[in-house]
């Protein structure tokens, strides 16, 4: 189930095995993964925003940028030092990347005497090896591990896409106006044994001393990748800069989430006006779900071609402000969007614990950039707890 | 199409209204799909692509264009009448296109302005979409509409199934396209949160804003939208020009422009 397993110090890898290398090193890395036949995806810059692609050079990835995110809004900017992982986070997550937004799940041909025979689905993609990860989007796919290998029927296709990936998880240095991982408990540093298991945690440093990246081990073929990429073994000198790194970077945490009994909360809200007001704003574009590292819902849909000759079942990403989403015989249970936002943000916050054990948002704040009315969910979160 | 007897091909009827003709020609552009789509369908009546004609009734019928003048009103009868499933084709057919930008003003007035014997043109006050005149089983959107949506449509018709013709926004064509928001990311004014999807996101793919081809999304909150397009830089007149172009006519577009409409009385921006 478990795709690549951390593996705790007392299981073989030891603080001993961490590397501190300089940017030849992280080229190195990149190269050590390709050469292991990983199809390396990093971020780069894409469209005014930060998407995961191909990476070769560490020249592809985003040298020099960071980023500005509000509600609503989100900007890069050029920063004024070559912090390569200096920003805050992308348009999307790894999301697209292990559980796309289409995939065709099944197909078939009629033959000559008119019976359909299946097609085998072949994956030829990846294996991935995805560098930069964060700790908020690591425990995203934590969620979505449970989700889609947990439960009675795993997930074929997401299953190896999963069990086959490399992940080098970033620590966050530089978190947005819109970002709240501290008050979800989900970041700003990857924590073996947290979230989704990683195969590599890295912490960039750039001071007097030095542009440095510190490749902390966290799965057996973590230390073997370590063991080819060469660099130094990591100091407490090393160790000392990553933590502040972080801590840093907890100070900057542009937004908070109370989740103190906030399930019971949103139980206790169902009537709130706080709905009703939310509403006139939310535009029912479910820009908020496609982004959400966590939602998960699909649908099934069934297309052939003019003569019936050729089929597919294709699985698409659906959304709980969709419709149709709650299309029952004779019509859709939740037809107002107020409804549709009540049940998107109790199920995220609220149900979600009830049904996989944690909360079904990381704080990764994408909802509130990328919602174009700039609609915040720790501030309708607050709304329900002053109304309490 | 229970009445479709395997024996023959179900005839296929293409009928124009009020219209630039865009959209029978998305049938013309299936280029590969064409040879197929003849052999499913025996294609009777489609003036722009030939003129062999055979005689009604039909199986299907696609209609371009909205419902303008007199004539028309009585000629939508005739073309209800001699199909058995009737599927409107493009903005014009759903909501009176942007020749209903007439229903905003005054066609008398227009009449004399531009016809040198405004006598001679008989026409309705209102450009008005095929449903409100007659019974339409399909309303297939955009301007024009994408052809792979008429395919599926058709294809849809053929095996006597729903169509797989989504009614959410745009935005989720971009999501899935992996399109950054041009609105968010770089604070572009876009109407795709409103509007339809079906078009595949086109314009945003090429980061500029949707202008709404496709028309009102099943849920559209238009005054929520037209907040963040005045918070992106629009001022009233280009929030009412964007809600009137394409689907002028289509209720929520309609009621949201009438609102950033100067009261009367107040001089026309000329810009």
């Amino acid at each position: 189930m478990v795709a690549n397993p951390v593996v705790d110090p007392a299981a073989g890898v030891a603080p001993g095995d961490d590397r501190t290398v300089d940017l030849t090193g992280l080229q190195t890395l990149i190269d050590v993964l390709a050469g292991r036949g990983y199809a390396v995806l990093g971020p780069v810059v894409k469209d005014g925003s930060i998407d995961y692609g191909p990476v070769r050079k560490v020249s592809d990835l985003p040298v020099g940028w960071g980023d500005e995110q509000a509600p609503g809004s989100y900007r890069l900017r050029r920063r004024d030092d070559d912090m390569i992982f200096g920003y805050a986070n992308g348009a999307q997550s790894v999301k697209p990347v292990f559980f796309p937004a289409s995939e065709v799940i099944w197909r078939g041909l009629r033959d000559a005497e008119g019976a359909v025979v299946p097609r085998r689905e072949q994956h030829d993609e990846g294996p991935y090896a995805v560098v930069g990860v964060r700790s908020c989007d690591l425990h995203a796919l934590g969620i979505h591990d449970t989700v889609l290998l947990g439960r009675r029927f795993a997930d074929a296709s997401y299953a190896v896409r999963r069990a086959d990936a490399f992940v080098v998880a970033v620590s966050c240095s530089d978190p947005a106006g819109t970002c709240f991982c501290v008050s979800m408990g989900t970041g700003p540093r990857p924590t073996a044994g947290r979230g989704a298991p990683f195969d590599l945690a890295m912490t960039e440093l750039l001071d007097a001393t030095g542009h440095r990246f510190l490749l902390e081990a966290a799965s057996e073929r973590g230390v073997e990748v370590l063991r080819e990429v060469g660099g130094r073994i990591a100091d407490e000198r090393d160790r000392s800069d990553a933590a502040s790194v972080t801590e840093s970077a907890v100070g900057r945490m542009g937004r908070w989430l109370d989740t103190e009994g906030l399930k019971d909360l949103l139980y206790a809200s169902a009537d709130s006006p706080m709905w009703d007001e939310v509403a006139d704003r939310c535009l029912s574009c479910q820009n908020c779900t496609m982004v959400c590292p966590t939602c998960f819902c699909t649908d099934v849909e069934d297309v052939s071609d003019l003569a019936g000759d050729s089929m597919q079942r294709e699985r698409v990403w659906d959304s709980c402000f969709d419709s149709q989403h709650s299309y029952l015989h004779g019509g859709s249970v939740r037809r107002t969007t107020k409804a549709r936002y009540r049940q998107w943000m109790t199920h995220k916050l609220g149900s979600w614990i009830d049904q996989f054990g944690t909360s079904g948002c990381v704080g990764c704040g994408r909802c509130i950039a990328w919602c174009p009315a700039g609609i915040d969910i720790t501030e309708q979160a607050a709304v329900l707890r002053e109304e309490s | 199409m229970a009445a479709v007897t395997k024996s023959r091909r179900p005839t296929l009827a293409v009928w124009k209204f009020a219209s630039c003709d865009g959209c029978q020609l998305q049938l013309l552009n299936c280029e590969d799909e064409l040879i197929p789509l003849s052999g499913a369908v025996e294609i009777a009546y489609f003036p722009e692509a030939t003129r062999a004609v055979v005689e009604g009734p039909y199986d299907v019928s696609l209609v371009e264009g909205s419902i303008t003048t007199p004539e028309d009103l009585e000629r939508i009868q005739q073309v209800r009448e001699m199909s058995g499933r009737l599927i409107t084709i493009g903005a014009c057919a759903t909501t009176g296109g942007i020749q209903a930008l007439r229903n905003f003003a005054d066609v008398a007035e227009f009449r004399s302005v531009v016809y040198a014997h405004p006598e001679y043109v008989s026409t309705l006050e209102r450009s008005t979409g095929i449903a409100e005149h007659v019974r339409v089983d399909f309303e297939l959107r955009g301007c024009p509409i994408d052809k792979n949506q008429l395919l599926e449509v058709l294809a849809a018709e053929l095996q006597g199934r729903r169509p797989r013709v989504a009614t959410h926004s745009v935005c989720v064509e971009c999501k899935a396209r992996g399109n950054v928001c041009v609105t968010i990311a770089h604070g572009t004014p876009c109407l795709g949160p409103v509007t339809q999807a079906g078009c595949g996101a086109l314009c945003p793919t090429f980061a500029r804003g949707c202008y709404g081809c496709f028309g009102p999304q099943d849920s559209p909150n238009t005054a929520s939208m037209a907040q963040v397009l005045s918070r992106h830089g629009m001022d009233e007149p280009q929030i009412v020009r964007l809600y009137r172009t394409f689907h002028a006519a289509a209720e929520a577009f309609r009621e949201e422009s009438e609102r950033h409409e100067a009261p009367a009385g107040t001089p026309r921006r000329t810009s």
